[in-house]
């Protein structure tokens, strides 16, 4: 059997629409036969999955919470993946931006340097100190490629290891927090030093809105400016890009410095808004999924925004399904594997022709 | 929670479901919160085990969920999660859990919290932790006497209170049998990666360790040991089933007797927030049996175990010197206090190690 | 150091980069064919879950390693008919693949977690396995090890001296000339991707069989991440990967004695000398070669055939 794929000449929205409706239903399928087979009712496992989390106002919160640092970290992986650069060590820079911002949290703790000026100043500092932290971090494999030509691939993958330990370090040694009995985490910071919350006890915090507008930026940058048009173009066309005068180096310095700062930004987003402090681990391996994220959003800001929030959403309904039909955590996280080969196949419906080629050898 | 009519016709769709879990309302529901696998043959194994006793112990009168592989720092939704499907008591297993156990308890009063191996405690959350220390001071007796090499070797995961307060009492038990013992430490800094594990138990060896000692998760440095024909002790659950050979004994982390005590008062109504630390005196600090050693060890081993469960024998007891042979304060007068050993940050003399500061 | 401490140490180094060695030896001979799979830590921990069930319930290691390549090779095929057949994103489904392996490998695993097997045998040739220094190094490893170096050899020979290995690097240079010249571009992609998920199955059924010979879920603990990253260290070319491997895994041997020699430098600082030394490394062999001179270069690219 073979599998013949032609390009479609003109996509139809319909088409685009309708292909991930497909296969979402396609994934329910699979799974419903596996939820069946283990003698648990698929409609309620359904129901308690997809549209439970979508009904409530809490889970709709945590929905925003949970999508907020993969759109970020997606949104900056979208301008170096465009220009065929491959970052994928957003995890390290997201640690870095946490550590980075969070540190100034803890300094501003000790209530004199909040006094003479009043301590509107913090945060704002922090957040910036984050996306630095970030940015820097990444300019460590960008430099290294353009002046040594080393893999970014490999030194990015490998920076993560070397932030995780140094947060680890960090915690347990310099950060710690005095009164803490000596365990590895920092002092809870000051409410100055925390993204404003929806209301008290409630769990949407700033950082939504901040990472809603980094995405209509990004957006508009990807596809209004020159500089859009020049990452595009050196992804696409890389001779083409260089005829035009266009300076390889400088854009790769520049994609990953935007990509580190945006994962820094949601490192320090993270800090100061859900977690309130610096812990051994910051991150439940954000940097990595933001990764699927970006392509699942065809790489495009907006396309990122609703893939962020499908991923939430199965992460959601997946703990939902732990609680309510004692599904393990293996179970539904093998779904979500099928889910995205789902999506991605039905991303391909939408660009090529696909037939079925039965006997054909290759 | 007002519902929507949306979600009506939806529940109505499924009014099989609907049925079972209304009639599951009638019975206390209990969530746990585990940081890894349940299958982790360590840690979250043993805590499940307390969960499994606990409903057998309880029956009908209670129905327990747990949630697996929860991130520390990303649990403030799972915990949540437990709390608004209606359980009205939930244990949360992990230290990283301490803030986000706070804020959910904040938001939900009448639903009671138990955080393991915390400090921080509310009106409706409970704090517990057991005294390992206490096993690890028998092994180290066992380790002092069995050691040819007089070179012991201690495969550690993170420099946290718990783990150094292990290698003290470690020492101490080492050194009130043998006074020229060494122990050998090396930082894995992870609770579960068998080859890295492995890995270090096999660096000890090659230095002359003839005994492993592991504060990390997995069995692998046990069966490290027992390749290479040496001994060692399991972690957490009793591994003996993966080194016959090498198993000395095993500290067991036995919840079952808490997990059971604190959900009876749940149920009759008497739960109050308190912190528990709990030894072998508590039945919450086991020991394995006593394997793959000469009789007259065992004999030792078991009687410094009756003693520590009667209360006769302290491993912290006064005077205790640290790595500059100075006293440390003794605040209780006899020996250490609690809160000495869950926040200790120093070594005990003849530890040769530096804490990172 | 004696003698015996001294090949005590080597020999760890060697168990530590064999199960990196060989994942990294198949990622390497299919990103060659411009397949760039990043599922191998998705492809490792499936061949190392269904590796021991297939030995525990056979009782035989063979038929466990069998087990375990099979399962790899299952997952490779699903990747290859989503990139190859479907031509997704090779990034965005490697992902996948591991996310959806992680989760697979604990559910097929479940039943088999506590349980035991006893290491296979190591090797023993009675003479050289006793020779000073190098006798237990060089022959008295467990079988793997030579499998291990056997393929690094074989894939040595194959991408340079063969002509089927020519075409493969063809393909991966570059597909559309390749399918010009009437070269079977998808099915070359095709088998080099099933040979990627059968070494890093078999990577994985080494960690369950040989190294720690048990099951727990979540036991590679990132190795896959690792070999993927000693393919782009080892400028593709196979025995760089061995070098490569040697290091990381001295590297992490070294820290490990370090710490038992009591050095007193913070663990975490040792912790990270590894993945520091792969950097300095990869800089110090790539400064000089041209930029990216070596990878594949329709590495990553979906093959759609013109008509």
């Amino acid at each position: 059997m073979r599998i013949d794929l032609e390009p479609r000449l003109n996509r139809s929205l319909a088409l685009d629409l309708g292909a991930p409706i497909v296969a979402l239903a396609g994934a329910i399928l699979i799974g419903g036969i596996v939820i069946w087979l283990l003698g648990k009712s698929p409609a309620l496992a359904f129901q308690v999955y997809f549209i439970n989390p979508l009904l409530e106002g809490w889970s709709l919160q945590e929905l925003a919470v949970k999508a907020c640092p993969l759109v970020l970290i997606a949104v900056g992986l979208s301008f170096c993946y465009r220009a065929n650069l491959w970052n994928i060590g957003a995890e390290g820079q997201f640690i870095l931006g946490g550590v980075l911002g969070g540190w100034l949290g803890i300094l501003t703790h000790d209530e004199a340097y909040q006094g003479v000026i009043g301590g509107w100043w913090i945060l704002p500092t922090m957040l910036a100190l984050g996306v630095i932290g970030g940015a820097i971090y990444a300019l460590i494999p960008a430099l290294l490629r353009v002046w040594l030509g080393a893999s970014e691939i490999l030194t990015s993958l490998m920076l993560v290891y070397v932030a995780e330990l140094g947060l680890d370090w960090l915690v347990r040694g310099p950060f710690k927090d005095p009164d803490g009995f000596n365990f590895p985490q920092s002092v809870v910071f000051d409410d100055i030093a925390r993204l404003p919350f929806l209301a008290e006890g409630e769990r949407l915090h700033a950082g939504v809105l901040l990472a809603l507008i980094v995405a209509l930026i990004g957006a508009f940058v990807l596809a209004r400016t020159l500089f859009g048009f020049e990452v595009r173009l050196a992804g696409e066309a890389p001779r083409a890009a260089r005829f035009a005068g266009f300076d390889d180096r400088k854009l790769t310095l520049m994609v990953f410095a935007i990509s580190g700062g945006l994962a820094g930004l949601a490192g320090i987003v993270e800090v100061a808004g859900q977690i309130g402090q610096l812990t051994p681990k910051i991150s439940p391996g954000y940097g990595f999924t933001a990764i699927i994220v970006a392509f699942l959003g065809r790489l495009s800001p907006i396309g990122i925004l609703v893939a962020a929030l499908v991923l939430a959403l199965t992460y959601i309904g997946g703990e939902a399904a732990q609680v309510e039909l004692s599904l393990n955590s293996d179970m539904t996280r093998a779904f979500q594997g099928v889910l995205l080969m789902c999506v991605l196949i039905a991303d391909t419906a939408t660009r090529y022709r696909v037939r079925l080629n039965f006997g054909a050898a290759r | 929670m007002k519902k929507t009519s949306f979600k009506l016709a939806l529940i109505s769709a499924v009014a099989f479901a609907a049925a079972t879990s209304a009639f599951a309302a009638e019975k206390l529901k209990v969530g746990f919160v585990y940081v890894g696998p349940v299958g982790d043959f360590g840690y979250s194994y043993q805590h499940d085990q307390g969960r499994i006793a606990m409903q057998k112990a309880l029956g009908d009168k209670v129905e327990t969920t747990f949630l697996e592989n929860v991130p520390e720092n990303d649990s403030d939704r799972s915990i949540e999660q437990l709390a608004r499907s209606g359980h009205k008591l939930i244990f949360t297993t992990s230290f990283g859990y301490m803030e986000p156990t706070l804020r959910v308890a904040k938001k939900f009063p009448g639903v009671k919290f138990e955080h393991a191996t915390g400090y921080k405690r509310a009106e409706n959350v409970s704090t517990y932790t057991a005294k390992f220390h206490e096993g690890r001071y028998v092994i180290g007796q066992i380790a002092g006497k069995m050691t040819k090499t007089n070179t012991i070797g201690y495969v550690a995961s993170f420099p946290i209170p718990e783990v150094v307060a292990g290698i003290n009492a470690f020492m101490l038990g080492a050194q009130s049998v043998n006074p020229n013992v060494k122990v050998k430490i090396v930082w894995a800094n992870t609770w579960f990666d068998p080859g890295k594990e492995a890995d270090a138990a096999k660096a000890l060896l090659a230095q002359g360790a003839d005994i492993i000692s592991q504060h990390t998760d997995s069995a692998a440095p046990l069966q490290e040991a027992e390749k290479a024909g040496k001994l060692g002790f399991g972690q957490a659950s009793d591994q003996f089933r993966f080194a016959p050979k090498a198993q000395m004994s095993a500290i067991v982390d036995d919840w079952s007797s808490y997990y059971i005590e604190r959900t009876k008062a749940v149920l009759n109504g008497t739960w109050k927030s308190k912190d528990t630390f709990g030894g072998m005196d508590a039945d919450m600090v086991h020991m394995a049996p006593f394997t793959n050693m000469p009789d007259d060890v065992k004999k030792m081993a078991e009687e410094t175990f009756a003693a520590i469960k009667a209360k006769k024998l302290n491993p912290f007891k006064c005077p205790v010197l640290d790595q500059d042979g100075k006293a440390v304060e003794c605040k209780d007068g006899k020996a250490l206090t609690d809160k000495q050993i869950t926040s200790m940050n120093w070594y005990v003399k003849g530890v040769d190690d530096k804490l990172p500061k | 150091m004696t003698s015996e401490i001294f090949q005590l140490v080597l020999m760890t180094v060697v168990t530590a980069a064999t199960p990196l060695i060989l994942a990294a030896i198949g990622e390497l001979v299919t990103e060659r064919a411009g397949v760039l799979n990043l599922g191998v830590e998705g492809m490792m921990i499936m061949g190392a879950a269904l590796a021991f069930a297939g030995a525990y319930l056979t009782g035989s290691t063979t038929l466990g390693a069998i087990c375990g390549m099979l399962a790899g090779v299952a997952m490779a095929a699903l990747f290859g008919l989503l990139t190859i057949g479907f031509a997704i994103n090779q990034v965005a489904a490697g992902l996948a693949l591991t996310i959806f392996g992680t989760g697979l490998s604990g559910l097929l695993g479940a039943g088999f977690v506590g349980l035991k097997r006893d290491r296979p045998g190591h090797v023993h040739i009675p003479g050289l396995s006793d020779l000073p220094y190098v006798g237990q190094l060089f022959f008295g490893e467990d079988i793997f090890v030579y499998i291990a170096f056997g393929l690094v050899a074989g894939a040595a020979w194959f991408l340079s001296r063969s002509r089927t290995g020519l075409a493969l690097r063809a393909t991966g240079d570059n597909h559309q000339s390749a399918h010009a010249l009437g070269l079977p571009v998808r099915r070359t992609r095709f088998l080099a991707a099933l040979f990627g998920g059968a070494c890093a199955g078999l990577a994985g059924a080494y960690l369950t069989l040989a190294y720690t010979p048990f099951w727990s879920p979540g036991m590679t603990a990132g190795r896959g991440w690792i070999a993927l990253a000693l393919v782009v260290f080892a400028s593709w070319k196979p025995w760089r990967v061995v070098l490569g491997a040697l290091l990381f895994g001295g590297a992490t041997m070294l820290q490990l004695h370090a710490q038992a020699a009591s050095i007193g430098l913070p663990g975490q600082l040792l912790s990270a000398v590894p993945y520091l030394a792969t950097i300095v490394a990869l800089v110090l062999l790539s400064s000089g070669a041209r930029k990216n001179a070596t990878a594949p270069a329709a590495l990553g690219q979906a093959f759609i055939a013109p008509r």
